[in-house]
């Protein structure tokens, strides 16, 4: 640089530079990429072990209310005249009368007997048969390396959370609502001519002040809001696949304070998306949330639950079938119990996952029970979505 | 361009610090290696002993609380203590944080940093349970710092057998089929293959290297009867190990009444060539370039195995290779190194660090590690963070960082340098105009300091 530019000059370049990177080839090709699929597919991974008995009670069991005296079951929704949604559920009861919200109950992946979380979510993500066999992507990760078309933008994994669910070569957009650069327009503009000499910093700031732009209308609330809506604002574009996880379900205590509060925020995320993505992409939307175990059948001294086995699935969407809860249903008599302990898985989660993916992108079953869930024997079609 | 002081901090260390010298040569380098580990004893992290006493007295609480003759009181009490024993460790853990920053900025020796940086990477594991996932930097300090300049075999050892490995590659639950604990009636639990597919794929050989299934396997049957105790010490179980000879790469080994089977066949798999090779490209990868140049990493191969596997062997290689200073800066600083790094050039006080409430460290470190993508001690598998610089230079990624360089520093000095002093002392006067310009037109100092942060020349080495 032989002559010194005024800051005036400087500036409107740099302003100028901030403007041209719309049209930047190095962050906008994601943006022309054709979708390869209609339907939308939110997974959402709720860590810590969702008590599936408490959620989606079992009233017309016999064994049931002897289990868990101690925990509230007043006020409890009836669903289909055995099975009864928790209270903290209501607001998704329209959902269900509408056939927008149904249930997978007694499912659970392979994982046995260890009851550890974090070996539960790495089996439940890595969609495998066991852990420790060398597989280090994740199934919703490897549909996307099974299809044709699949860009930057068709994925989004989103929040701070990691989600092994979809890490692996398939190209994945990662954005956290958090990560909301509130600083000043200036200072930005003299970062982007910072990095300007480094094109890979510089198109990674310019797409990052363009996905902070799209968090539009209604910015802050808690960080499960934020999540939803930036990825409803995703899904109303070009993506196709969005997951996000939600804490707070390892209910060993209290749970009848506990688990309402957690149950919020899942409802919560869930009208959220269906508000934001509008009546039309909502009719095409399955929801699929999923956790890496389900919960002692009997309630425990502190009020709560342990570690198990068996859970549930919840499934949601205009896209799904809905108003239904989906079973073989094991019975809770002690000598039906897995080990004595925990509500009997009588299927396997990751086929539910499986028929969802089937239905969603017509991906083929020999493909899903070889390479993106491997190993798994499907079954014959649930008819899950609608 | 051979070495020079500047590089060698931005290379090899954490940056220019503007209160500590750059080592003066590659021999200065190498000399400090040779000497005192003086950071570990002027900011210690304590070991792995006192969570393992703890643990216990943890584990007596528990189970007081669930008897059955406990009343609820006394088991509340009880359980109020077991969580201020994990509480306390969870301090602890945060402390170290806090320490490991300190050794980044005041060391003259920042090379060795990045070394257990590195290897700590390459032996990653992490703790599942309450107490245990407070023990990495404990694991961290007596497994992999006192190794990371003597032989790899010995890093290797004491990594593979250290009880939080063990753990976290279920090792304690494999237990041989045929030994006595396996034919105990009622027996459910078997051989467990987790720890011998990564101690071949990740910690030795690497993946597609020149092993099959059936290595695995005699592998997983030759480390059965390592476990742990309650209070997590490393024991041999003699009755949980497979009987017989196993065959691992072509190599028999005999059957097990102590753990010298297994210690050959890790020293075995330490000079195996695959596994020098295996070293020397991930050396270069981390030091030099995503896609190193291959006579690079032939030298280096070469080094490692002429000196029986000496890791000074492979530093020395790698500093008096020219390759390894001309190559043009592209490599990503990770998010924590990234941290470090400025934390480095501000020269934050040690007590401004050694004073920093938990609230503080998970707010101005913790959280925005996560937003940059990396959870500070939680990889996603045994495999460690990525080395592809794509993996970091993220949108999230960079916009994090960005709002961390901008907001950040103000709250740890009382008072910011000034910029263009700051400029200097880091980039160096060759600092691009661009840099320059933007430095001063700066509103603020926070911003002016941040701009010189998220340029490429702190971000990327």
């Amino acid at each position: 640089m032989t002559k010194k530019l005024s800051r005036r000059q400087l500036l409107t370049r740099a302003t100028a530079i901030g403007c041209s990177l719309a049209a930047s080839p190095l962050w906008t090709p994601m943006t022309f990429a054709q979708a390869p699929w209609d339907t939308r597919l939110v997974v959402i991974i709720l860590r810590g072990g969702m008590d599936g008995l408490d959620v989606v009670r079992p009233m017309g069991d016999p064994a049931f209310a002897a289990l868990r005296p101690g925990l509230k079951s007043d006020g409890a929704l009836d669903l289909d005249g055995y099975f009864a949604l928790h209270p903290a559920l209501a607001g998704l009861m329209p959902l269900w009368r509408q056939q927008e919200l149904s249930f997978v109950h007694a499912v659970s992946t392979p994982y046995r007997d260890k009851r550890s979380h974090f070996d539960g979510q790495d089996l439940l993500e890595a969609g495998t048969a066991e852990l420790g066999d060398g597989t280090r992507d994740g199934w919703l990760n490897r549909l996307l390396q099974q299809m044709p078309g699949v860009a930057r933008d068709t994925a989004y994994a989103i929040g701070t959370t990691p989600l092994p669910v979809l890490e692996g070569t398939a190209p994945v957009s990662n954005w956290a609502p958090e990560a909301n650069l509130k600083i000043s327009p200036q200072a930005m503009r003299l970062a982007a001519m910072v990095m300007e000499e480094d094109p890979a910093l510089h198109a990674a700031l310019a797409e990052a002040e363009m996905l902070a732009e799209t968090e539009m209308d209604g910015k802050g609330g808690r960080a499960h809001h934020q999540i939803a809506r930036y990825a409803a604002s995703r899904l109303r574009g070009d993506a196709r696949v969005a997951a996000f996880s939600l804490g707070g379900w390892d209910t060993h205590r209290v749970q009848h304070r506990v688990l309402p509060r957690s149950l919020g925020t899942l409802q919560d995320s869930i009208l959220a998306l269906k508000d934001g993505l509008g009546a039309d992409v909502w009719g095409k939307t399955a929801i699929l949330a999923m956790t890496e175990f389900g919960r002692t059948a009997r309630e425990n001294g502190a009020g709560g639950t342990d570690h198990g086995t068996g859970g549930l699935a919840i499934l949601a969407g205009g896209a799904i079938k809905g108003g239904r809860v989906s079973t073989r249903w094991p019975g809770l008599a002690e000598v039906d119990l897995y080990e004595r302990r925990d509500l009997m898985p009588t299927g396997d989660v990751r086929a539910t996952a499986a028929w969802m993916l089937r239905g969603i992108t017509g991906v083929n079953k020999d493909t899903l029970e070889a390479s993106v869930f491997p190993g798994l024997d499907m079954g014959s079609d649930p008819g899950l979505l609608g | 361009m051979g070495f020079s002081p500047h590089l060698a901090e931005r290379r090899f260390g954490y940056g220019a610090s503007p209160e500590i010298a750059p080592p003066a040569s590659v021999a200065a380098m190498l000399d400090n290696l040779r000497g005192e580990d003086v950071m570990a004893r002027q900011f210690p992290i304590p070991g792995f002993r006192p969570l393992q006493d703890a643990s216990i007295v943890k584990r007596r609480f528990d189970s007081f609380a669930r008897k059955e003759t406990t009343s609820s009181e006394q088991a509340a009490e009880a359980r109020k203590k077991s969580d201020a024993i994990v509480h306390d460790f969870i301090r602890q853990r945060l402390r170290s944080f806090g320490q490991i920053q300190l050794r980044r900025i005041y060391g003259s020796d920042t090379f060795r940093e990045r070394l257990v940086v590195f290897w700590a990477d390459h032996f990653t594991a992490q703790g599942k349970a309450a107490m245990l996932k407070q023990a990495v930097p404990a694991y961290v300090e007596e497994a992999v710092r006192p190794h990371v300049t003597g032989r790899f075999a010995d890093l290797l050892t004491a990594c593979v057998i250290h009880p939080v490995m063990l753990e976290y590659l279920d090792q304690t639950t494999s237990i041989g089929p045929g030994s006595k604990r396996g034919q105990r009636k009622g027996n459910r639990r078997g051989l467990n293959e987790n720890l011998a597919r990564e101690l071949l794929e990740l910690h030795t050989l690497g993946v597609g290297s020149s092993y099959g299934q059936d290595d695995v396997r005699q592998m997983a049957e030759l480390l059965t009867g390592m476990s742990r105790t309650r209070d997590y010490t490393f024991v041999f179980r003699k009755g949980w190990a497979e009987p017989g000879r196993e065959t691992v790469l072509g190599k028999t080994y005999s059957d097990r009444k102590d753990m010298t089977p297994i210690r050959d066949a890790l020293n075995d798999l330490a000079m195996h060539p695959d596994t020098a090779r295996h070293l020397a490209t991930k050396l270069a990868v981390h030091f030099v370039a995503d896609t190193p140049p291959e006579e690079l990493v032939a030298r280096l191969t070469a080094a490692y195995l002429d000196s029986g596997g000496e890791l000074m062997a492979f530093y020395e290689a790698l500093l008096n290779d020219p390759l390894a200073w001309e190559m043009p800066a592209t490599n990503m600083r990770p998010p924590l190194e990234y941290i470090s790094t400025a934390l480095r050039a501000l020269a934050v006080p040690p007590d401004r660090i050694q004073a920093l409430k938990p609230k503080e460290t998970r707010r101005w470190f913790l959280g925005p590690l996560r937003i940059m993508g990396q959870d500070w001690l939680v990889p996603s598998g045994p495999d460690g963070w990525p080395e592809a610089d794509g993996a970091w230079a993220t949108p999230q990624g960079i916009a994090a960082r960005l709002e961390w360089a901008m907001t950040v520093p103000s709250r740890l000095l009382g008072e910011l340098p000034e910029p263009a002093e700051f400029l200097r002392s880091t980039v160096g006067p060759d600092a691009p105009e661009q840099l320059k310009f933007a430095t001063a037109a700066a509103e603020t100092r926070a911003v002016g300091i941040g701009l010189v942060l998220v340029s490429p020349a702190l971000q990327r080495r």
